[in-house]
């Protein structure tokens, strides 16, 4: 069985985003950029199926810059066996995004296809959803536990209430949470043997994905900044300042 | 115009996060209509939702095949109601996120995730970037598919309406997955997303037990919910679903008080629109002091039981 994986190159979580003085958008000139979070977990994940003897072949899949080989080879270290860069300078929308996963997805037949549950950039949460409709495959979204069953993977879904536990027949999408794995680091030797492993790059055209955007963002803004508030000696103060407050 | 609200409902009663899209569908000045799909209990929940102020009709979609809210199941069913609609709004809970862009990419839509406000037609105002920036959207799409953060609108009255309830049906199973069970968290506290007053520990609390001696009585005090932090459910100190953040659940009580937490900004993503934020913490150069309202630079293991014992 073969897992596809796609992965985003986003903001490096640990850096805060600045809003551009213009409402364009958000300044990424000279930002760390990083693999998605959750997408690491997605690579992890694969990675142990196929350590445990589910999976055979784990394909890495960036839809973005040029830049974004750079995510690939990542994952490559990381323990994907081979990567696909879909190419493109333009802003491509979950939609799009899935219309390109769905179109690889045919071409390669994986048994499963383990996305993130949200980009952390346009914290979106739409892509493996949309894949999984366009496919007409089940989801299991928000993972924190899979196990492969037979020709069925059984998935513990993170929901409001607690955990959900649902059984999807194979080939199923998979979107992962936080908790489901800690993701390894690449070691410096497979950190060397990921540039050799094998790298296509594609566009959006050759799946014939029209990628134009059907959302405009006209402007971009900063939040609201709360301002700090009034720091307090010691407990008594803190409850004096509540009742003041009437929030108590 | 008219727009159409999934409704979250579970044992014959209406979710809150219901209420807050109802209000927000409101906004887009047409009719409000409410999808109740679900199983045995559907027709109570549909009842419930005709007495929703403002909602001019039910759909009610009763199969066992949706009673667990399975996307494969439910999303088909919506997507061939949309027809009707010019648009469909989820509250942004688990269930929502999960079913409407299974529900936007049948329709060959794209889906605006999370809208904070409506400020036109067609243009909506959602937050990026963990909330550090807010966009302005506009949809070019003939049909809106809409999840709607429930803590930015208010919530629609549950009750004054007299809407007509009418039957839908759609294609029943799809045969591509079955819920197994739900392990769900049981607790007499309030709900952390509709609580007026939420007690949040972090990593600082040590671990589970820990927690619950320093947090659970101010919160009993209190009558509040319990919050915490990523890193106090990753170690375990605390059940998942009571994380608050930019991945967790997004909050907006009254009274937020933050104890043990640094202030990361996947955390303040979910809890700055509190309208009280109190911080306890023994570093005066933790960041979610920006944020706090009060804060204490203290010990919290001398401070939160002085503070129980005040209160
Ligand atoms: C993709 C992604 C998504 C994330 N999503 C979320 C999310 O939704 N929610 C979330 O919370 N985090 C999230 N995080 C994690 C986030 O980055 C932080 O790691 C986390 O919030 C830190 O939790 P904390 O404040 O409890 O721990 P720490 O940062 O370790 O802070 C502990 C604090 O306790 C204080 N302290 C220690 N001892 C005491 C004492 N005795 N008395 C008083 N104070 C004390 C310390 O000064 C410190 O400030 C996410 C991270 C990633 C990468
Ligand atoms: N441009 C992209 N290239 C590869 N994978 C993507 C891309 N955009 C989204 N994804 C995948 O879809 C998940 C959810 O993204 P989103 O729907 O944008 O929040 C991510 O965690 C990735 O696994």
């Amino acid at each position: 069985m073969k897992i596809l994986v796609p992965v985003k190159r986003v903001i490096d979580y640990n850096v805060k985003p600045r809003v551009k003085a213009d409402g364009s958008g958000v300044d990424l000139a000279n930002v760390k950029m990083s693999m998605n979070p959750f997408d690491e977990i997605a690579v992890e994940e694969a990675i142990r199926l196929k350590e445990a003897g589910n999976a055979t072949e784990i394909i890495a899949v960036s839809v973005g810059p040029a830049k974004a080989q750079e995510t690939l080879r990542t994952a490559l270290a990381m323990g994907a066996d081979r990567a696909i860069l879909v190419e493109t300078d333009e802003l491509v929308e979950p939609l799009a995004v899935a219309k390109i996963l769905k179109a690889i997805a045919d071409e390669e037949g994986p048994g499963i296809v383990m996305l993130g549950k949200q980009a952390i950039d346009d914290d979106s949460n739409q892509t493996g959803q949309m894949l999984a409709a366009l496919m007409g495959r089940p989801q299991g979204t928000f993972a924190s536990e899979v196990a492969i069953d037979g020709d069925h993977v059984s998935v513990t879904r993170e929901v409001d209430g607690g955990l959900e536990t649902v059984k999807l027949s194979m080939p199923a999408i998979v979107t992962t949470d936080l908790r489901l794995n800690e993701p390894r680091y690449a070691s410096l030797p497979n950190i060397m043997k990921a540039k050799k492993k094998p790298l296509d790059v594609k566009t959006p055209a050759d799946f014939g994905v029209d990628v134009t955007p059907r959302i405009t963002t006209t402007n971009v803004s900063e939040p609201p900044v709360r301002q700090a508030g009034e720091m307090v000696e010691d407990v008594d103060a803190l409850v004096a300042k509540l009742k003041a407050l009437g929030a108590v | 115009m008219a727009a159409l609200v999934i409704a979250e409902h579970a044992g014959g009663q209406i979710a809150d996060a219901t209420l807050s899209a109802v209000t927000a569908a409101a906004k887009l000045g047409g009719d409000v209509h409410v999808l109740v799909a679900g199983g045995d209990d559907a027709k109570g929940a549909a009842d419930a939702a005709a007495q929703i102020a403002g909602v001019s009709k039910v759909l009610l979609a009763q199969d066992a095949a949706y009673a667990h809210q399975l996307a494969e199941n439910v999303a088909p069913l919506i997507a061939g109601v949309a027809e009707g609609y010019d648009a469909v709004l989820a509250p942004s809970t688990t269930t929502g996120k999960n079913i409407a862009p299974r529900v936007a990419a049948l329709l060959d839509v794209m889906q605006l995730s999370d809208i904070i406000s409506v400020e036109g037609p067609k243009s909506f105002t959602r937050p990026i970037y963990a909330g550090n920036a807010i966009a302005t959207v506009e949809s070019s799409d003939p049909k809106l598919v809409i999840t709607v953060r429930t803590t930015a609108f208010d919530k629609a009255e549950a009750t004054g309406g007299s809407a007509a309830v009418e039957a839908v049906n759609g294609a029943g199973d799809a045969g591509l997955s079955s819920f197994v069970k739900l392990d769900a968290v049981k607790s007499d506290r309030p709900e952390l997303t509709s609580a007026g007053i939420i007690v949040s520990g972090g990593r600082a609390l040590k671990d589970g037990p820990t927690f619950e001696q320093y947090i659970t009585p101010l919160a009993d005090k209190l009558g509040a919910a319990i919050g915490a932090s990523r890193a106090a459910v990753d170690a375990g100190y605390v059940p998942n679903d009571y994380q608050v953040g930019q991945t967790g659940k997004i909050v907006a009580p009254d009274l937020y008080i933050a104890i043990g937490i640094s202030g990361a900004i996947q955390h303040l993503a979910g809890m700055k629109d509190s309208k009280v934020i109190v911080a306890i913490n023994k570093d005066a150069d933790a960041p979610i002091f920006q944020v706090a309202d009060i804060g204490l630079v203290a010990d919290l293991f001398n401070a939160v039981p002085e503070l129980t014992e005040k209160l």
